[in-house]
C-alpha cells in the first residue's frame, strides 16, 4: 500500500498554506508592536517601518520608565496578583480536596451550592452594593475578594485530586494516626504540585490583566492597577506623558513621542505574560484539558 | 405495626449515630470547606438576595430588606423605554455574530491535526495562543491605533490603494465586525486546544480502516473526525449558550464612545450606565436580572434540544 498519494500531498500543502497565512495574521500585529516601539516615529508613521524596526530608539521605553503612574501601577498589580493568588490557593485547595474525600457526607448538596453560582449570580448591581456594604471600596481587597474563586476550578481542582491521590495512602496516613490537616498539609499538597501551578497560573493571568472591578470599586489614583493606567493611556487617551521637565521639544514631536510610548507601554506591560507563558505553556494546556473531563 | 416504628426509629437513631461518629471523626475536613462556603455566601448568595431590589425602591438609608416594594414598576419601565428595542437588537446581534463563528477554532484544530511536522506543529500553537495572554485593554489600545484614521496602518493601507480613510473607531457600522473579529484575534488558538485534546482521542483504527477502504484525508476529517469530536463540539456550544447575553461587555465598555453608541450600546453596559454612573440601583438591577434571566432560559433550551437531538448535554 502506497504511503503517501499524490491528493494526501495536496492536502499537506494547502494544509501547510491555510496555516502559515493564519499564523501571520495573528503573529504581524504583535511584531508590528514590537517593532515599532523601537523604531523612529517619522518611519512608523511614514509607513518606512512595516515589519523589522527601522533607525532603532529607546526614547519611547526611556519616557515609559520615567513615568510614576506607570511604576505605581506595575507596583500595585504585582500585589495584587501575588496577594489574590495565594488567597486564591487558601480558598480553592481545602475545598476541592475535601470535596474529593469519600468521607464527605451532603456531598451533593454542597457541590449543587457551589454549582449553582455558575448557573445563576446576583449581577453587576447587588454585587456592587454587597462589596461596597462590607467596606472593601478604594481597598484592594475589592479587587481581590470578588473573584476569589469560581465553580470551575473547584470542580477541575477536585476532579486531579479524586484522580491522583490513591484513597490508600490517605487511608494509611489515618490508621498511622495523622489529621486530616496533617495529612492534607504533608502528604497531598506535595502530590498535587502541577494542579496547584495549573490554578494559580489561571488566576494570576486574570488577575494580571483585568480592569473592570479596579475601574468601578477603584477612586484613589495611588492604587489604580497597571490596567487602569493602560486604559488611560491607550483607550481614553487622557494621560499626559510629556517631558515632565518641559524641554524645548516641539508640539510636533511630543505627538510622535507620544505614539512612541504607547507602542512601548504595551510591550512593557504585556511581556512578562508573553515571555513566561511559552515555558509553562503546558500547564495551562493541562488546565484546560482537566476542566475539560465531564462529570 | 409496633416492630416496624421500632425499627424505623432505631434506624433514625443510628443514622443520627452515623453522621455523629463521622463529623466526630471527620471534623476537619468539614473545616476545609469553610473558607470556600464562606465566599460564596458572602459574595454570590447575598448578592442573589440582593436582587430583590430589582422589585423595589432601593434607599441606601432603608437597606435592601427594609425598602418599599413597586413590584415590575422597573421592568415596565425597561420595557416600554424607547431605548429597551436598541439595547435587545445590539445584544442579540452581537451575540449572534460570534455564535456563528464558533466554528472557527475548530477548524484550527482540524487542521493542526493534521500537521506531520512535530516542531511546526508546536510552533504553529505556540504562536496561535500568545494572544490570549493580553489582556483586552492591551487589546483595545492595539485596536486605536491600527484604526486610527491618519497614522493607523489600516488607513494608510486604505489611502495607498487610493481609497479614502475611514474612521473606524467612531463608526456604528464597523463597531461590530471590529469587535468581534478581533475577538477571534484573541480567542482563536486557545479555544482550539480543547479540540485539539479531542482529536488526539480518535480511534487511530478508524483511520486504519479508512484508508484500506481509499478514504482521502479530506474524507477522513469529515467522516471520522468531525463526527469524533461531535460530543465536544456539542457540550461548548451549550456553554457559550449559557453566556450569551453577556457579550463580553467590558471589551465593549473600552471601545463604546458617543459616535458608535448607536450599534455598540448593550444591555450590560447599560446596566453599568444607569447603575454605577447614574445610581439607579434599583432600575439597573431589574435590567441585569432581565439579562440574567435570558441566559438560563436558553441555556435551559439548548440543552434540552441537545440531548434530545444528540444524546449529549450538560446535565
Amino acid at each position: 500500500m502506497k504511503r503517501f498519494t499524490l491528493s494526501d500531498r495536496g492536502f499537506d500543502v494547502v494544509n501547510t498554506i491555510f496555516l502559515f497565512i493564519i499564523l501571520i495574521l495573528i503573529v504581524y500585529p504583535l511584531v508590528f508592536v514590537l517593532s515599532a516601539s523601537i523604531s523612529d516615529p517619522q518611519a512608523v508613521s511614514s509607513g518606512k517601518m512595516w515589519l523589522w524596526p527601522v533607525d532603532i530608539t529607546f526614547k519611547g521605553y526611556e519616557r515609559v520608565f520615567a513615568n510614576d503612574a506607570i511604576w505605581l501601577g506595575y507596583k500595585n498589580t504585582i500585589i495584587y496578583t501575588v496577594v489574590g493568588t495565594a488567597i486564591h490557593l487558601f480558598v480553592l485547595l481545602p475545598c476541592a480536596y475535601a470535596l474529593s474525600r469519600k468521607e464527605l457526607m451532603a456531598k451533593k448538596l454542597i457541590l449543587w451550592f457551589i454549582l449553582f453560582t455558575m448557573l445563576f449570580n446576583g449581577g453587576l448591581i447587588p454585587t456592587y452594593l454587597v462589596v461596597k456594604s462590607m467596606g472593601m471600596l478604594d481597598t484592594m481587597w475589592a479587587i481581590i475578594i470578588p473573584n476569589v474563586v469560581g465553580a470551575w476550578s473547584i470542580l477541575v481542582a477536585r476532579a486531579f485530586f479524586q484522580q491522583s491521590i490513591p484513597d490508600q495512602l490517605v487511608e494509611a496516613s489515618k490508621i498511622d494516626g495523622a489529621s486530616d490537616f496533617y495529612i492534607f498539609i504533608r502528604v497531598v499538597l506535595p502530590l498535587s504540585l502541577p494542579i496547584i501551578a495549573v490554578m494559580a497560573l489561571f488566576h494570576a493571568v486574570n488577575l494580571w490583566n483585568q480592569y473592570f472591578n479596579a475601574l468601578i470599586y477603584l477612586s484613589d489614583r495611588d492604587k489604580y492597577p497597571l490596567q487602569l493606567i493602560l486604559r488611560e493611556i491607550l483607550v481614553v487617551n487622557q494621560m499626559q506623558l510629556n517631558d515632565p521637565g518641559g524641554s524645548a521639544e516641539s508640539l510636533v514631536d511630543q505627538v510622535k513621542t507620544a505614539g512612541l510610548i504607547k507602542y512601548a507601554v504595551i510591550i512593557v506591560s504585556s511581556l512578562p505574560l508573553l515571555l513566561i507563558y511559552p515555558f509553562v505553556q503546558r500547564f495551562f494546556v493541562q488546565g484546560v484539558l482537566i476542566g475539560s473531563i465531564k462529570e | 405495626m409496633k416492630g416496624v416504628k421500632n425499627e424505623v426509629s432505631v434506624s433514625a437513631q443510628s443514622k443520627f449515630y452515623q453522621v455523629k461518629k463521622n463529623f466526630a471523626r471527620n471534623w476537619q475536613i468539614y473545616v476545609f470547606l469553610l473558607p470556600a462556603i464562606t465566599y460564596f455566601i458572602l459574595l454570590h448568595y447575598i448578592p442573589m438576595y440582593g436582587v430583590q431590589i430589582a422589585f423595589k425602591n432601593f434607599f441606601a438609608n432603608l437597606g435592601i430588606w427594609g425598602s418599599p416594594w413597586v413590584g415590575f414598576d422597573h421592568f415596565e419601565r425597561f420595557f416600554n423605554s424607547y431605548y429597551f428595542w436598541r439595547l435587545l437588537k445590539n445584544t442579540l446581534i452581537l451575540s449572534a455574530y460570534q455564535l456563528i463563528l464558533f466554528p472557527l477554532p475548530i477548524i484550527l484544530a482540524l487542521s493542526l491535526h493534521e500537521v506531520r511536522n512535530r516542531v511546526f506543529k508546536r510552533w504553529a500553537q505556540t504562536l496561535t495562543y500568545a494572544p490570549h495572554f493580553i489582556s483586552v485593554v492591551v487589546v483595545v489600545g492595539m485596536i486605536v491605533i491600527f484604526l486610527d484614521p491618519t497614522t493607523g496602518l489600516v488607513n494608510r493601507l486604505i489611502v495607498a490603494f487610493g481609497g479614502s480613510p475611514i474612521d473606524f473607531l467612531t463608526s456604528p457600522s464597523w463597531f461590530r465586525h471590529i469587535f468581534t473579529w478581533s475577538g477571534v484575534w484573541q480567542t482563536l488558538g486557545w479555544g482550539s486546544i480543547i479540540y485539539l485534546a479531542a482529536l488526539s482521542g480518535v480511534n487511530p483504527e478508524l483511520h486504519e480502516a479508512a484508508k484500506v477502504d481509499g478514504a482521502s484525508r479530506l474524507q477522513r476529517i469529515f467522516h471520522i473526525n468531525i463526527p469524533s469530536i461531535l460530543p465536544t463540539i456539542v457540550v461548548l456550544f451549550i456553554l457559550n449558550i449559557g453566556s450569551f447575553m453577556t457579550v463580553g461587555f467590558e471589551k465593549v465598555l473600552l471601545m463604546q464612545n458617543n459616535l458608535n453608541a448607536k450599534t455598540s450600546d448593550v444591555i450590560q453596559t447599560f446596566v453599568y450606565q444607569t447603575g454605577l454612573l447614574e445610581g439607579q440601583y434599583s432600575f439597573a438591577a431589574a435590567i441585569g436580572l432581565f439579562d440574567s434571566a435570558i441566559n438560563i432560559a436558553l441555556l435551559i433550551l439548548f440543552n434540552y434540544v441537545a440531548r434530545k437531538v444528540s444524546d449529549n448535554s450538560l446535565w
